[in-house]
């Protein structure tokens, strides 16, 4: 297998973006990562698209094919693929373009995630996003997306005693990582009386226990290593990915406490890398809920099970801390483009690694982790980075 | 949503029947063609099978979001069920207040409305859980 690595980086603003259209985003995040690369079209073999759920956000599928061609590609007839795996599409998008270099197939593959969400109404974008559960035996059933994230909370508050308090602690972590990223949809640092006194959206998660519905979209260029440093001096090595499923329903798994994709998915992305979660310094970690970075957290290794609650109330995971989590914001603050967010993640690992995070570096950043879910933990993946000097 | 969707699979939301495997006697819901535990060796030896509907919560949530379909309903608990053969489920727990419902309580299932589609359109039905009494 051959190394690939990442030599290029963009993203648009996340946020509720009126003016842009789907297009608009997936556009402007490519050529962004495409400049950053400086490759030129010529240079690229393949186009990848982590999407969700265009068809039912805007009605549109075939998006891949609609990406290339608004980025002046449509005459270079490139292989274009869309990706899906609920909301970790964006990361398995990469993980595919890398096996695609990997294998010797291509040498450089831009891949890019996008959605856009706010086209439709609040209600409908939550049903939307509920469709990566089981329609049939959860949905039909009355089990909201957040319902279910609560379920999971309840559970842990149940066996581990964590608190409310604990939860909130990722949000407003969040928030305050967010307020330093000019990207962000909220870039506000927020209260724990904030988040406490929130309306319920499904109890125990409030308001601010919630990413928002967003519009955004990043990309990166990956490059066959041997290439790469023909292109930038920094080239960001991914070091390890792996993938893992479960149960597609929440009641059917092992646990309600710990998803089993997620470990499974970074044992063999850490085993690759040939590395033990000690080794990484920062990581942008799926926190669509709060509960979610806590049981993340836990199921990664960077903590014990249980612990991950007081944990975050510590300080472990927060900026320079012991292992800096979601130093963007992550889906919280930065914004959750269900489709872009895998490969925002990368973006943000790469600026970290590179040094370019500006004011919420994360100080002797070696090694970076990203950490993806579909569904309620249906799918994960977990890509690991590090610099190639 | 076209109606032959909710119509299949009026078996199991009406009468709870999910399947057993004749290899390990796992009981599974819904119906499953293949054993999660054995694999290989349960094909053909799945056999249909009929929950008690008789069973305990695991964990709830109190949904204040609903989706348009549960507007009028909220906010109501939803939860996830062990039912006495193992296998657990999802639904709604009615007629108790949300500040009573405690992790652990016994439940029993319910026949009851689910939804229905737009205004006039066909109403489909399932099991919710309650109380035991």
């Amino acid at each position: 297998m051959r190394d690939v690595a990442i030599i290029g980086v963009g993203e648009t603003p996340f946020g509720e973006l009126w003016e842009r259209s789907f297009r608009d985003l997936g556009i402007e995040a490519g050529l962004k990562a495409i400049q950053d690369a400086k490759i030129g079209s010529d240079d690229i073999d393949a186009v990848y698209i982590g999407n969700m759920s265009a068809g039912k956000f805007i009605d549109q599928e075939h998006v891949a094919a609609l990406v290339a061609d608004y980025a002046g590609l449509a005459d270079r007839h490139l292989p274009t693929v869309r990706v899906e795996g609920g909301g970790a599409c964006g990361a398995l998008a990469l993980f595919q373009a890398r096996l695609a270099i990997a294998s010797g197939m291509y040498d450089i593959v831009v891949v890019g995630g996008a959605e856009k969400m706010t086209d439709v109404g609040d209600v409908q974008a939550a049903e939307i996003l509920a469709g990566t559960a089981d329609q049939e035996w959860e949905s039909v059933f009355g089990a909201t997306f957040a319902g279910l994230y609560a379920m999971m909370a309840r559970r842990h508050m149940h066996e581990y005693g964590t608190r409310r308090e604990h939860l909130a602690a990722v949000a407003v972590k969040n928030h305050k990582n967010g307020s330093l990223n000019p990207n962000a949809q909220f870039q506000r640092e927020i209260t724990m009386e904030t988040v406490l006194q929130a309306p319920w959206v499904a109890e125990p998660l409030g308001l601010f226990d919630c990413a928002p519905l967003s519009d955004g979209a990043a990309a990166v260029v990956l490059c066959a290593m041997e290439r790469a440093r023909s292109f930038t001096d920094a080239p960001i090595r991914i070091l390890g990915s792996g993938q893992a499923s479960d149960f597609l329903a929440l009641h059917d798994r092992r646990s309600l406490t710990a998803m089993d994709a997620t470990t499974e998915a970074g044992a063999r992305a850490l085993k690759q890398a040939k590395l033990a979660p000690k080794d990484v310094q920062v990581a942008e970690v799926h926190d669509n809920f709060t509960i979610t970075e806590i049981l993340a957290i836990e199921d990664l290794g960077f903590v014990e099970k249980g612990k991950g609650g007081p944990a975050t109330l510590d300080g472990v995971t927060a900026l320079n801390g012991k292992v800096s989590v979601n130093p963007s914001g992550g889906l919280k603050a930065r914004g959750q483009p269900v489709g872009a967010t895998g490969v925002a993640q990368a973006v943000e690992i790469v600026r970290q690694l590179r040094g370019e995070a500006g004011k919420r570096q994360v100080v002797g950043a070696k090694h970076g982790l990203t950490h993806t879910l579909g569904g309620t933990g249906a799918t994960a993946v977990v890509h690991i980075f590090g610099r190639a000097d | 949503m076209a109606i032959p969707r909710f119509w299949r699979e009026i078996p199991s939301r009406y009468n709870l029947i999910g399947t057993k495997c004749g290899s390990c006697g796992k009981v599974d819901f819904p119906p499953r063609e293949i054993c999660p535990d054995c694999g290989r060796k349960s094909l053909g030896k799945m056999h249909s099978f009929r929950l008690s509907g008789k069973g305990s919560l695991v964990t709830f949530a109190v949904v204040h979001d609903a989706p348009a379909q549960l507007e009028m309903q909220k906010p109501y608990v939803v939860g996830i069920f062990e039912m006495d053969e193992g296998v657990r489920l999802t639904s709604q727990l009615i007629s108790v207040e949300p500040g009573d419902v405690k992790i652990g309580m016994r439940v029993q299932a319910v026949f009851r409305k689910l939804g229905q589609q737009g205004e006039a359109g066909v109403i489909h039905y399932g099991y919710k859980f309650r109380p035991s009494l």
